[in-house]
Formats: C-alpha cells, sequence, structure tokens
C-alpha cells in the first residue's frame, strides 16, 4: 500500500475538502492541522437523538472532522491534558447518521463495522487511526481547547480542538479499503495455529 | 496490634494512583523496545516507537501515559495484626482514589449507575478487593483499568472434557475477536479454575505479574508461551493495523476447581498495562 512505503507525511489542512478525502488512500500517514470536534459515546448519542427529534445540531457537522476522544483535565500551564483515541466501534451505531449530516472524517482507533463503511463510501468520508494509548504525545499537538456543547457531560463534553500536525493514519480511505484488514494479511501466519 | 492510621492509607493511594498513571512499568517498556526489535511491519515499528516515546514524554512531564486513566483497582493484603485507626478503611482508599485524581489531573471516567449513567465527577467509588493475610503490613495495589481493553475481555465456564484445547481456544479466539479494539499490543490475563467470579479474579490478578515471567508450573508456562507465539502470528500487529507483535505477554493464573466445571477468564489489557504498590 502506498502509505505503508511512503515515507513522508501528507499534511492537511482542516476542515478537509471533499477533494482532500477523495485522494485519500488507506496506509497513507497524514498530519493534520486546523479545527476539529471531540465527541465520544455520550455525545454521539445526543447528537444522534436530536437529529432523530428533527431537532438542529449544538454545532453543524458538515465538512467537520470528529476525533473520539475524551481527554485527561489540562494541568495548569497546558491547554489539555493526555489525548489518546477511544475505541471507535462503539460509536458506528451513531456515525452513519452524522456521516448523512455532512461529517466527514473520523479519528479514532480500531475496526468499523460494515454500515460505517458503506456511509463513508456513499458520501465520500475518510476514518483516520490515531495511536491509542499515545495520550502525551497526541496532547502535543493541541494549541486550542473549548467546551461547544454538552458541558454537563465533562470528559464526554463536545470540544473544538485546535490541533496542529496531528499524526494519524488513513485506516479506511473513501472507496472503502480497511488497513485492519489489507495491513494484516502480509503477517499472518497460519503454521502458528495451535488449536 | 500494629496501628495503620487511615489517612496514610489515603495518602499512598493517591499518590499510587498518580504513579501508576505516569510511570509505565520498566516491564513494559524492556518487552515494548524487544517488540520492536522482533516487528517487521514498518507501520507497526512506528506504531512501537511512538509508544516509547509517548512514555518517556509522559515520565517526564508527568503526564498520564493514557488519557484513559481507568477505574481504580484497587488490591488489599492487610494483615491480621494490623489495625486500620482513624477512619472507614474503605472510605480511605476511595478518598485516596478521589484525591490522586483530583491533584493528578486524572480523568474521571466513572458512572454513578451501569444504565443512568451521570458522571461522579472524582472517578469514585473505585473497586477494592481485600484479602486478610498474615503479618501486620498492608500493601496496597493501584491497578488503572482502561476499558478499551476491559471492553474486550471475556468469561466462559467451559466443561471438563473441553480440556486444554478448549481452554487455548477460547483464549485465542477472544484476542482474535478484538482484533485493535484494545489497543494491541496487548497483555493478557487469564484465570483458570474456581468458581465464575474467582476465575476473572484470577485473570486480573494475572495482569499484577510482569510481563515476562512465567507460571511456576512448567506445564502452564509452556502454555503462556505456545498461546504467546500463536497470538503472534494473527498478523494483527501493533494497532490493529498489521505486524507481528500483537501481545507483549500472556499471564496465567490458576486455582483448584470443581469436578463439574472448566472456568476460564480472559482479561485483556492494552500496552498500557498499569499497576503500583507500596507496603504499609
Amino acid at each position: 500500500m502506498r502509505g505503508i512505503i511512503v515515507a513522508e507525511p501528507i499534511h492537511l489542512k482542516l476542515p478537509l475538502t471533499p477533494e482532500d478525502c477523495a485522494r485519500l488512500q488507506a496506509g497513507d500517514s497524514v498530519r493534520l492541522s486546523g479545527p476539529l470536534y471531540t465527541a465520544r459515546d455520550a455525545a454521539h448519542r445526543r447528537l444522534f437523538e436530536a437529529l432523530e427529534r428533527g431537532e438542529q445540531l449544538p454545532v453543524s457537522l458538515k465538512g467537520e472532522t470528529i476525533y473520539y476522544v475524551g481527554p485527561c483535565p489540562a494541568p495548569p500551564g497546558r491547554v489539555i491534558g493526555s489525548a489518546g483515541p477511544t475505541t471507535s466501534s462503539r460509536m458506528d451505531r451513531y456515525a452513519p447518521r452524522l456521516i448523512q449530516e455532512g461529517l466527514l472524517a473520523m479519528i479514532g482507533k480500531g475496526e468499523r463495522g460494515p454500515e460505517v463503511v458503506q456511509a463513508m463510501v456513499e458520501h465520500g468520508a475518510v476514518y483516520f487511526a490515531a495511536l491509542g494509548g499515545a495520550g502525551a504525545l497526541i496532547a502535543r499537538t493541541v494549541r486550542e481547547l473549548e467546551v461547544v456543547a454538552y458541558p454537563d457531560l465533562g470528559p464526554e463534553a463536545i470540544h473544538r480542538l485546535v490541533v496542529e500536525d496531528f499524526p494519524a493514519i488513513v485506516a479506511i480511505d473513501c472507496r472503502g479499503r480497511d488497513l485492519y484488514k489489507e495491513g494484516r494479511k502480509p503477517y499472518i501466519n497460519l503454521t502458528g495455529a495451535i488449536v | 496490634m500494629r496501628e495503620i492510621a487511615a489517612e496514610e492509607i489515603t495518602r499512598v493511594v493517591a499518590e499510587l494512583c498518580q504513579e501508576a498513571n505516569f510511570y509505565l512499568g520498566e516491564d513494559l517498556i524492556a518487552a515494548l523496545k524487544d517488540g520492536l526489535a522482533q516487528e517487521l511491519s514498518p507501520v507497526g515499528q512506528e506504531c512501537l516507537r511512538c509508544l516509547l516515546d509517548n512514555a518517556e514524554l509522559a515520565r517526564e512531564e508527568r503526564m498520564p501515559v493514557c488519557q484513559d486513566t481507568g477505574m481504580a483497582v484497587v488490591f488489599a493484603d492487610l494483615g491480621q495484626e494490623a489495625m486500620v485507626v482513624g477512619a472507614d478503611f474503605n472510605q480511605a482508599i476511595e478518598e485516596g482514589v478521589r484525591r490522586g485524581y483530583r491533584e493528578g489531573y486524572l480523568r474521571k471516567s466513572v458512572v454513578n449507575d451501569p444504565l443512568d449513567r451521570v458522571n461522579t465527577g472524582d472517578n469514585t467509588p473505585p473497586v477494592v478487593h481485600l484479602r486478610i493475610v498474615p503479618g501486620d503490613r498492608l500493601t496496597l495495589t493501584v491497578a488503572p483499568k482502561g476499558f478499551g481493553s476491559e471492553n474486550m475481555s471475556a468469561l466462559k465456564m467451559l466443561t471438563p472434557a473441553q480440556g486444554v484445547e478448549g481452554v487455548k481456544r477460547f483464549i485465542l479466539d477472544t484476542v482474535l475477536q478484538a482484533g485493535g479494539n484494545p489497543c494491541p499490543p496487548v497483555v493478557v490475563g487469564v484465570g483458570i479454575g474456581g468458581t465464575m467470579e474467582m476465575a476473572a479474579i484470577l485473570a486480573k490478578r494475572a495482569l499484577l505479574r510482569p510481563v515476562g515471567s512465567s507460571h511456576a508450573n512448567p506445564f502452564y508456562a509452556g502454555m503462556e508461551r505456545e498461546l504467546l507465539a500463536a497470538i503472534n502470528q494473527s498478523g494483527i500487529g501493533p494497532q490493529g493495523l498489521g505486524g507481528r507483535i500483537t501481545a507483549l505477554g500472556v499471564n496465567i493464573e490458576t486455582y483448584p476447581t470443581h469436578i463439574a466445571g472448566l472456568p476460564v477468564a480472559v482479561n485483556i489489557s492494552c500496552h498500557v498495562t498499569r499497576h503500583r504498590s507500596r507496603t504499609l
């Protein structure tokens, strides 16, 4: 895959354009700079339920990027505490609806279900993997933080972050190519079966 | 009776909550370095390098290694000749967790009720496992457990006829099904035997054993090595993006069980398998 042999990451401005998404391929290494929103389990549920009721969302998702994260509180003198990605599959139930609403990119960790991949292909969206468990490293790329919705949810509130050179890998591209499947093939050794 | 002040318990639990989250154990650092030397996938190598950098940065800056600073699991081994004075023992531990998570700027990840789900705001209550042991000391271990990996854990009541093959199959299936979700490379804690809840607690305690150590019984030590080798041929790799290093260790703990049963619990833990202990 292209990204595995490309040594230099692709630098992209947020919010992404549909053309940016169309160019990216599973396996590409990227550095993202610009604004994005955070949302995880509880915020997704609220966004989804608001849409079901026909209400307007507290923030427009059109063309935006959502980072699945619940950051640690910021120690004095810092913008944010540790801020690595959470498991994306818990958001699978809600993600297709948000993609329909215009969401163009998601950042998280781990595999996505077929409904999410299908919605991504239909709407030209992309899914990035950030490095799970690298909360301290990722926190360094966050320049600004503001709570913009659901403050009662604490770490699960929707924050607007401005990031600079946020490191990620294209895990699933807008054609549905999936690094969680293709990336593993060369390393599967069936002779290792013990039962 | 030797007296142990409840306030001392609170102070130590607060420190351990922070140290466990800031300082990744030397056993894990060594295992990540070994993994990097063995990893063939360029993406996998880059992941492992970043995780080592992240651990170093966290240590230097006293930042949590991972933002999921966990639900606090506290193991307390209380000597039968020691007496806790000054306050309620369980409240002393709870206050330590409250203080540690506040003072360490750790994330508050606990909700008051599994279905009502309102954040308690101070990461309490913890889960406490108390044992009464000989002597007059108190050993406290704080093991913050993140739920990306906790969610991928499983327990099954096998039958004796399913035997060793059934046990290995269940452990492997659980790890393979978890895929990239639990932040591989993982540490796999396994409890075999006892009753249903005993197997789960054994699996949790297995995660306290240093990565790279072996079960005292050569049979189980061999099973740990065999399972680790098999898991690392799954192709899942670091972060699930493909590679050799899917697990850093498999730790098995066992206990006698009933003539009719073969309980097996698999507690999956991420590369941030945290625990710190102190004896008072």
